[in-house]
Formats: C-alpha cells, sequence, structure tokens
C-alpha cells in the first residue's frame, strides 16, 4: 500500500479506535489470553499479554494496527514463546467464510488486478487480457448473495451446537468477520480442553465428514435387513432421515427403493447429505487450539469494515451495521470495475476516475487494492 | 468376589493385613503354588494374552488377588518397566471383560462398582439410560480420538444434547488405555519391602524372559524425526498409535527394507503379536490382500495426527520420503 493510502487508512482506524472503543468484545480471562497485531505493509507481532481494557486501548490507539487478533486459547504466561505459554485450554471458535461455498455469484464480484501493468478487470482471468501477464491478484467485493448463504451456514452449525452439542444460544456468539463471512465462538466448559484432534473430529462431525452407511442402519450383506433412520430422530440418524424421504408418506416406498439400490448408492446419498447438509466451516481454524484469531469489534484491513457481533442474524447488514468509519469526503482515483454497495449507496464502477466519496467507501477501495488518494 | 475381578483396586498392604497374612509369611514353601500362579500371570500376559478371563476361575478369589498381590512384588523386584507395562496391559484387558459382564449383566440392578470405578479413576460420569450408557461428548473426543477405526468416529455415534449413547463394551473399550496406564501407575506407586527368598528363583526367570523383549534396534542417523520417534515410543514398550505405525511401516518400506527387517520394531509393543504384525506389514506391501502398496502419509497428514516433530531439516519436504533428498546444501 502507498504511503498517503497508510496516512488515510490508519488514521480512520484511529478515529475508529477512539470513537467505538465500546464495540471491541473484551474477551473473558482477558489476561490469559495471547494478544497480537499487524500494522499496514508490517508482519504479524504477537506473543503480548494484556493486563486490562485500558491497556489494550493504548495498544490500539498507539500502534493504529491494521488488524488486531486475541488467542482462543488461555495461557497461565500468554506473553511467553509458545512452549512455555502452558495451554489452559481454549474457546470453540468457527470459521464460515463465502469464498469456500462454491457460489455461482462469486464470479460476478471479482476483480482481477494484474501485477504487471496494474489493470484492474471485472470476473476471473487466467491472464492478464491487455498485458497478457500471469501475475495477478483476485480480489472479491460486498456480495448479498454471498453474506445470504453465509447466514445459511452459520444458522445450520448453530443448530447442531445447540441440538446434538448441548450448547445453549447464550454460548455461542455470532460475529461478522469484517470481510465476507462469519466467526463463530463457544464458551463453554465441556468443550474448552479439547485438544486439537478432538476437535478435528468433532468438526468431521459438524461437516458430516466420515459418516458410515452402517451408522444409519444400512447393511453391506443382507441390506434387506436394514432397518433406515426414522424422521424426527434426534442428531444426523433425524436429517439424513429428513434429507432421504421428505415426507412420512414417502417412507415406505423410498425405503423400498434404497433398501434395493445397495449399499454403494447409500455411501452416495450420504455425500449428498454431507453436501447439503453439513456445515461448510474452515476445519483448520477450529483444530486450531493455539490460534490467534481477529479481535471482537476490530477493523479488518481486507475492508475497513469491523467484526461485530450479529444480535439478530437474519436483520443483520454488514455493509450497513459493520461499516462504521467516518462519512466526511475524499478524494481518490478508483479504478473498480464492479459496483459495491456500501451503506445503502452504490459507488462504481470507476475505470480510473477522480471521484470524491465518503470516506467509509475510500477506505474500503483501498483496502481491496482498487483505489488510491490523490 | 469384587477384588479378584479388580485386585487392582486393593490396597496390598492394607488387604494382606485383613487377611492376617504378611510378605515373610507368604515367602514359606507351603505357597509356592502361589508364587507359582503368580508367575505364570506375568509370563501370559507378557507373552500378549489375557490371563484367566473365565468366571470359573473365580472360584477361589482370595487365590486371584493374593497372585495379583505377588506378582506385583515380582515385577517391582524385576524392575523390568516392559514387563510391567505388558502386565498392566494384559490386567487392563482382563478388567475389562468382567466391567462389561458388570454393566451388562447387572444392567437392572447394581451397577454401583462398575460406574464407580468408571467415575472414580477416569474421571467419566457415565448414566444408565434404558440400555444405553451415555457420556458427555467431550469425555467421548477425549478417548476415541486414539480409535482408528472409522465407527469410532463422533459422525458415527448416536449424539444429542451434548451425550453420547454406547454400549457396554463401548463404555468400556473406550478406557482400556486408561485402564492400563491406571495399573502402571499403581504398580509403579508401590515401594517394596525386601523380598523372601523363595521369590528370588523367579525374579531371576523373568529377567531372563525380559531379554527377549529388548532386542537391539539399529535407528539410522537419517531417518526424519516422525520415524525417530516412532521408533522411540516402541523401542521405550510404550503404546505406537495405529498411524504411528502405519508411518513406521511404509515409511522403512519405501526405503527398501522387506517386512522381515521391520517385524522386530514393533516387538516391544505392548500388544505385540508375531503373526498379526507380519500380516499387517504384508497387507501394507501389497505382498498380500488386494496388492495395494501403501504410501508414506505426508506431512500434513502428520500433523493432524500430532506425529510431526519437524526440525529445521525438514523444510520444504512434503512427504517424510523426502528428508534427507531436499535437503539444502
Amino acid at each position: 500500500m502507498l504511503e498517503k493510502d497508510v496516512t488515510l487508512v490508519e488514521n480512520a482506524i484511529k478515529e475508529y479506535y477512539f470513537n467505538h472503543f465500546d464495540l471491541v468484545n473484551i474477551p473473558p480471562k482477558l489476561t490469559q489470553r495471547e494478544f497480537g497485531y499487524q500494522k499496514i505493509n508490517g508482519g504479524m507481532i504477537r506473543h503480548i499479554a494484556i493486563t486490562d481494557n485500558k491497556d489494550l486501548h493504548l495498544l490500539l490507539m498507539k500502534e493504529t494496527p491494521s488488524d488486531v487478533y486475541c488467542s482462543n486459547a488461555y495461557y497461565s504466561f500468554p506473553n511467553l514463546p509458545m512452549s512455555e505459554k502452558d495451554w489452559k485450554g481454549a474457546d470453540l471458535i468457527f470459521d464460515i467464510d463465502a469464498k469456500d461455498l462454491a457460489l455461482s455469484c462469486r464470479n460476478d464480484h471479482s476483480v482481477f488486478k494484474c501485477g504487471s501493468c496494474h489493470g484492474a478487470i471485472s470476473g476471473k482471468q487466467s491472464s492478464c487480457p491487455k498485458c497478457g501477464s500471469t501475475k495477478f491478484d483476485v480480489v472479491s467485493v460486498a456480495c448479498k448473495n454471498c453474506i445470504g448463504e453465509s447466514k445459511k451456514e452459520v444458522k445450520k452449525l448453530v443448530q447442531i451446537l445447540g441440538q446434538d452439542l448441548g450448547i445453549k444460544n447464550e454460548e455461542t456468539e455470532i460475529y461478522f468477520s469484517g470481510n465476507e463471512g462469519f466467526h463463530i465462538r463457544v464458551i463453554n466448559h465441556n468443550y474448552e480442553m479439547l485438544g486439537s484432534q478432538e476437535r478435528a473430529d468433532l468438526v468431521d462431525y459438524i461437516m458430516f465428514n466420515g459418516a458410515m452407511p452402517e451408522t444409519f442402519g444400512m447393511k453391506k450383506q443382507y441390506n434387506s435387513k436394514s432397518t433406515l433412520p426414522e424422521l424426527g430422530e434426534a442428531g444426523w440418524k433425524g436429517r439424513v432421515a429428513t434429507s432421504l424421504f421428505g415426507s412420512k408418506s414417502k417412507v415406505p416406498k423410498v425405503t423400498r427403493q434404497i433398501i434395493s439400490d445397495g449399499y454403494l448408492a447409500f455411501q452416495a446419498k450420504l455425500d449428498e447429505v454431507r453436501q447439503t447438509m453439513g456445515v461448510k466451516v474452515d476445519p483448520k481454524v477450529t483444530m486450531d487450539i493455539h490460534r490467534i484469531f481477529r479481535l471482537e469489534g476490530s477493523i479488518n484491513s481486507k475492508s475497513g469494515l469491523s467484526k461485530v457481533q450479529c444480535k439478530n442474524l437474519d436483520d443483520f447488514d454488514p455493509f450497513l451495521d459493520a461499516c462504521l468509519i467516518g462519512e466526511e469526503a475524499v478524494e481518490i482515483t478508483a479504478n473498480c470495475p464492479v459496483v459495491i454497495k456500501l451503506k445503502n449507496k452504490k459507488y462504481g464502477p470507476y475505470a480510473n476516475e477522480r471521484i470524491s466519496v465518503p470516506k467509509y467507501a475510500a477506505v474500503y477501495m483501498i483496502c481491496k487494492g482498487l483505489a488510491s488518494v490523490v | 468376589m469384587d477384588l479378584a475381578k479388580y485386585p487392582f483396586l486393593a490396597e496390598a498392604g492394607e488387604y494382606l493385613r485383613d487377611k492376617g497374612f504378611n510378605l515373610e509369611q507368604l515367602g514359606h514353601p507351603d505357597w509356592a503354588p502361589l508364587v507359582e500362579k503368580a508367575y505364570g500371570r506375568i509370563v501370559v500376559a507378557s507373552s500378549g494374552q489375557v490371563y484367566g478371563s473365565d468366571m470359573e476361575r473365580l472360584e477361589n478369589p482370595d487365590m486371584e488377588i493374593l497372585s495379583f498381590i505377588v506378582a506385583v512384588i515380582l515385577l517391582k523386584a524385576t524392575g523390568i518397566h516392559t514387563l510391567t507395562r505388558r502386565f498392566s496391559l494384559a490386567e487392563a484387558r482382563r478388567a475389562e471383560r468382567y466391567l462389561q459382564q458388570d454393566l451388562w449383566s447387572n444392567k437392572d440392578k447394581n451397577l454401583e462398582l462398575p460406574l464407580k470405578i468408571i467415575q472414580e479413576l477416569f474421571g467419566v460420569q457415565v448414566v444408565v439410560e434404558n440400555d444405553e450408557f451415555v457420556i458427555k461428548v467431550g469425555d467421548y473426543l477425549q478417548r476415541a480420538v486414539h480409535f482408528h477405526e472409522k465407527e469410532w468416529k463422533l459422525v458415527n455415534r448416536r449424539v444429542t444434547g451434548g451425550l453420547v449413547y454406547l454400549t457396554a463394551h463401548e463404555t468400556v473399550r473406550l478406557i482400556r488405555t486408561e485402564l492400563g496406564q491406571y495399573i502402571n501407575s499403581r504398580i509403579q506407586s508401590i515401594t517394596l519391602p525386601s523380598i523372601p527368598d523363595t521369590f528370588k528363583a523367579r525374579v531371576q526367570d523373568l529377567v531372563q524372559l525380559a531379554t527377549k523383549f529388548s532386542d537391539a534396534v539399529v535407528v539410522s542417523s537419517d531417518y526424519p524425526p516422525c520415524v525417530k520417534h516412532a521408533i522411540e515410543v516402541l523401542e521405550k514398550g510404550e503404546n505406537l498409535p495405529h498411524s504411528g505405525r502405519f508411518l513406521l511401516a511404509t515409511y522403512l518400506l519405501a526405503r527398501g527394507q522387506t517386512t522381515d527387517q521391520i517385524a522386530p520394531l514393533f516387538k516391544n509393543a505392548p500388544d505385540y503379536n508375531e503373526r498379526v504384525t507380519r500380516y499387517q506389514l504384508e497387507h501394507i506391501s501389497g505382498a498380500s490382500g488386494k496388492g495395494t502398496k501403501y504410501q508414506c502419509p505426508s506431512c500434513d497428514k502428520l500433523r493432524s495426527e500430532n506425529l510431526c516433530f519437524a526440525i529445521p531439516d525438514c523444510d520444504g519436504i512434503i512427504n517424510p520420503i523426502q528428508f534427507g533428498k531436499k535437503r539444502k546444501s
């Protein structure tokens, strides 16, 4: 990022932490957590211990970090190197990201940025149509559909956490990630001591990975004796039944069909269930018991939007509710081939145009690498 | 009767006192059959078998308990960890069978003892619901992840409200390893008084027996750290998980070793069985079964199984096989 852009973004970040420090969620066991941060164009600084809210506020104001992270784990000595920290447990965390959902809208709001001629073209390309270079970045901008689909995954996750894993609603916190997805944090002492392997198996449960036909009553041999799950059963059995039968009236007919189709066909059916009903979380995030995870209420430098809590998921509009940077006009040169909608206003497309936009829109485009301060 | 099934629950000293025995008395030649029984108990365990698993042998509960206590004394006097570990594992398997029977047959009556053992020794709270045994998801995961079989994956279990539903057999299987570790730690914590002379011959025999399990193993210095770790675990006679054994076998096969050369490495595993080991090695090598030759797992896979112990020399490799070959000069 260019120096003049860094100045604008850092000033916006400072202003945000000055005005909105109340939005920064101080997680429980603050002093036992490891903090880390990055500055624009800088590397990660981590293994930081924070003593109280004031200490954290001071860090944010002094360093104006582009991104701030806090461990899901609690340690005796959060500021020591990893092997000496003394791990005491960790919240369960989940990351749902629109880019992992294989949505058809992705191409419409992706921008191809050439590394050689710095041209920006809408949609995905294999090489630059202007200069032929194969060095490029692809950035994705705000999309309502992506958020809507991500919300569906969040709802599936919350349902499994509640019904199957016995995690109460008040123990589950849902956050917009600050870019294109959602972060979920679970604080429940039955799960905080689980290690990485255990969390990996828990993720497989949530994603419905590794399910065996036998678990759902399908036999490899003599499959006429198979007893399929029933509608209304708890857990995955009930979900599989819903997916297989749809309604009660169809049970006898579908059962006969499934049994005559056999074991392998049933396995394929389970794979369909995985794709439709399994929750698409990023398994690496949940498995990592030493991760530093974006701090709630902090700014995400991929967009300038904030990671904010969603009290009412259905009504939540990240491009309104998480867009918390100031409104004063800023002059920028924008090279943004797609339309961006922020705070219910449309911006773009711009082809290397000099424009005046509110600071939040300027920061958004600069963070995406689609604009620069004049 | 209960102590005959679970003799490791007895406070040895206290038990002997209650019965009016002391160690010196047990040294009397009249008690020779007891020492033989205790010795036999260790020999059977060291060969990977489970001692006296049928209920009939419990006809004389005192002999069962005393032979366990004397076996522990013999093991302590021998002082060879491999033997103690093998004994602990075999005794755990023996107790596992009784626990399972107790959970199953007492279903409508008195489950107090088996549930108490599981709860107090291992901190796992088990609730009985209809015909099933119910434990918390967290307690389940912490144990089940050590099993390789797919049916132990949480997704293949009935899970609701934060609880997992199991059969008696599964409940007991889940704590087998911990039971072995518990028995081992109980034996380790005992301080041994001087032993009667009549025990000494058998102690010598046990020292002799143990030499069988300590064949020297050649560890090449150019093995990657994950493979070295696996060999070290086996050398110590500790339990290497299935995934670790698979790594070791596939790695050494890929390096051109034969099943004959590899099989002895597993000799120290607490559940070693030569026939099974050879069968499995042949299967992995593609010599038997469908002829599929299994490849060495990737570094990524090993990391996820907590079997990776990367060192700077591992830089840039994605499979242990590449170790040493891609090394920067």
